[in-house]
């Protein structure tokens, strides 16, 4: 497959920072145990390209969709289509989907989603964690069981469809929210790490005097702080991300999320439905090419991926493995 | 209630002891349990309700599958399921005898071993190459490349493909400009599979090197040293040392892929499948999809439903079994 996607056309410009990693090197690196070998140069070239391609495949497609975003009308047309070397920098075609319309009111209820769904999902995510994490309390095995058993039996398609319209959430932004509110994966990765916390601490808090809320507030919450972030992400992407379910539920245009926006402008080949008006900048043309504005909507999508991964990815490993061990 | 209440001082088996206060509460009463416990339950309580109404409601919901439902038989979907008339396995003989689900079947399951192939060893070998690289620098930029697919949406990652492999994407616009006919692999129902697997690799490999990553990094470097001492090559090292020391990891994702067999994603086939035609991209969950709510069969759709949740729960469940009869860990002995 990497074969297939870096063979998706010469790649003028490399990727931004995507250097080659690896050169063979003469000297031994210092981090490489005194026991091994020194590296072959074959393999370390294989390695290297490898690499490269890998980076190339997930940065060119990217890449890509960007320039052309940016790109005028004529830079496209000489193209013939999408365009990889940058030639000018012309915004307009995010002028015209932010000057209202459908991308800006989508952008706007999946923000809406977002934030809203992932602040429910994580008090009751973290309240339902720290209510779970004591061995021995009053119900645990089996309210415990009662969490594990969503993992073995599922509900089909059709019952959770009635049940959601049955409670009237039908066109109703919170189908969109509440029956995927509580990922029990995430609850049991947040669980994990309350467990993890010294008993020592909680007992001297609780001969204080405090009472259970601010134990977690105060003591817990703090130290979980890495645990807390990645959950977190990981609620809001998935938010960010929905769109089956607003196929399902949403039947108002003004209440599609982006996904939903997205999909019937690239895959259903609708075009682009913007409030119409030309843009009134200097220097800025009137009527973006539809194939820039048609990216400028994937650039948008991509966006809010790209800017908080950043801050949570050092703690992933960390979070993914408290869940898959620790379970 | 209180024969599952009795309070367990045993950690539960598989986990070490956590260092805890050791109970007294064996001998204090439900009562004054309760009174020291009550704000945990409270705690619990919302999320637990969430689950009942969305999850374990429609589960119950299920046995609509052996009725004739009718929508219109009520106000709401409950006095529906009230007046609805039961028809026993009516719905679950119509469902065998119909040839669409099973080219949902079969192609679910062609897709599921196709890509047990040609998708499931690759995050072990990125997770060893990677492991290899000495530079640091090197990996953690890389590692973060190439996980970032993962957080992207189906809708996009299918966008991605149409506008790189697309009829009017980078690959066919530089295929004509060189004089040559371009092939559209997004349309082809042959190629398909091809296709939704080089998907889900491009989004997916790198996030599924993550648990092997740390696999690796547990396992005992003076293994290595040892092995390197007495003259064992790289290849022999990978051979002995490194995929033994994965294989645990590797039997339980295994299994949880086994137990997921009839399921192969959803929004990935809903988005393509007109593209490609029913033939090629009618999976398991598309048909309920078109054959319950599109076509309002309701009763038909649920039980196709069931039908894909007790044989993944029986999937899983042996799986689980044979693995551990082969003496690994398995997914549940956890708790």
């Amino acid at each position: 497959m990497t074969a297939q996607l870096s063979g998706a056309g010469p790649v003028p410009t490399a990727p931004t920072t995507a250097g080659p990693p690896a050169p063979p090197r003469r000297r031994r690196h210092p981090d490489r145990p005194i026991w091994a070998g020194s590296p072959s140069t074959p393999l370390t070239i294989g390695k290297g390209i490898v690499l490269t391609l890998l980076v190339a495949a997930v940065l060119v497609p990217l890449w890509a969709v960007l320039v052309t975003s940016l790109a005028s009308r004529g830079t496209i047309d000489d193209a013939g289509g999408m365009v990889m070397i940058p030639r000018e920098f012309d915004p307009s075609a995010y002028i015209t989907i932010f000057s209202g319309g459908d991308v800006t009111r989508a952008v706007w209820i999946s923000t809406l989603v977002t934030v809203v769904g992932t602040t429910v999902s994580l008090v009751l995510t973290v309240l339902a964690a720290y209510g779970l994490s004591r061995p021995g309390s009053v119900a645990h095995r089996g309210l415990l069981f009662y969490f594990l058993l969503t993992f073995l039996i599922f509900p089909g398609l059709v019952p959770s469809y009635l049940v959601v319209t049955g409670l009237g959430l039908k066109d109703s932004i919170w189908s969109l929210i509440l029956p995927s509110a509580i990922s029990v994966f995430n609850l049991v990765v947040i669980r994990a790490f309350f467990m993890n916390v010294p008993s020592e601490l909680l007992d001297s808090a609780r001969i204080d005097g405090a009472g259970e809320l601010r134990i977690l507030t105060r003591i817990v919450l703090p130290l979980s702080k890495a645990v807390i972030a990645v959950v977190g992400l990981f609620y809001a992407v998935g938010y960010w991300n929905v769109y089956f379910n607003a196929v399902l539920y949403i039947d108002s245009n003004d209440k599609f999320p982006i996904q939903r926006v997205l999909q019937s402008y690239i895959l259903a080949g609708q075009s682009p439905n913007v409030s119409g008006a030309t843009v009134n900048l200097p220097g800025v043309t009137a009527y973006p090419p539809t194939l820039a504005v048609k990216m400028a909507v994937v650039v948008v999508t991509v966006i809010p991926a790209v800017i908080i991964y950043p801050f949570v990815q050092r703690h992933f490993t960390k979070g993914v493995i408290t869940g898959a061990v620790k379970g | 209630m209180s024969a599952t209440d009795t309070v367990d001082t045993r950690p539960p088996a598989g986990r070490t002891p956590s260092p805890r206060r050791p109970r007294r509460g064996r001998r204090r009463s439900l009562r004054s349990r309760l009174r020291r416990d009550w704000p945990l339950l409270a705690m619990a309580a919302p999320a637990a309700a969430l689950l009942l109404v969305f999850h374990y409601l429609p589960t119950l919901g299920n046995i609509i599958a052996f009725q004739d439902y009718n929508p219109f038989v009520g106000d709401n979907p409950l006095e529906a399921f009230l007046n609805s008339e039961w028809i026993g396995f009516g719905n679950f003989e119509a469902l065998f005898r119909d040839p669409l689900f099973w080219d949902a079947v079969r192609n679910t399951l062609s897709i599921t071993a196709f890509q047990l192939v040609f998708f499931f060893p690759l995050p072990i070998m990125l997770a060893i190459l990677l492991n290899s690289v000495v530079s640091g620098r090197v990996r953690g930029f890389v590692q973060s490349v190439v996980y970032l697919p993962h957080f992207f949406s189906w809708v996009l990652v299918v966008t991605f493909f149409v506008q790189m492999l697309g009829g009017a994407g980078l690959l066919a616009q530089e295929m004509r400009q060189a004089g040559y006919e371009p092939w559209n692999i997004m349309t082809n129902p042959d190629t398909f599979i091809v296709l939704v697997t080089a998907e889900a690799v491009w989004k997916d490999l790198g996030w599924g090197a993550i648990v092997f990553l740390a696999a690796l990094s547990a396992i005992d470097q003076n293994l290595y040293e040892a092995a390197a001492a007495d003259g064992a090559g790289r290849w022999r090292r990978l051979w002995h040392i490194t995929l033994p020391g994965l294989r645990p990891v590797i039997v339980l994702l295994l299994i949880m892929r086994l137990g997921d067999a009839l399921s192969v994603g959803f929004e990935q086939f809903i988005l393509q499948r007109e593209a490609v035609g029913r033939e090629a991209a009618e999976v398991l969950d598309t048909f309920v999809y078109y054959q319950a709510i599109s076509t309002q069969q309701w009763g038909l759709g649920a039980a196709a439903g069931l039908f894909k949740a007790a044989v993944g729960l029986a999937l899983i469940l042996t799986a689980n079994k044979v693995a551990h009869r082969l003496g690994e860990q398995g997914v549940y002995s956890k708790s």
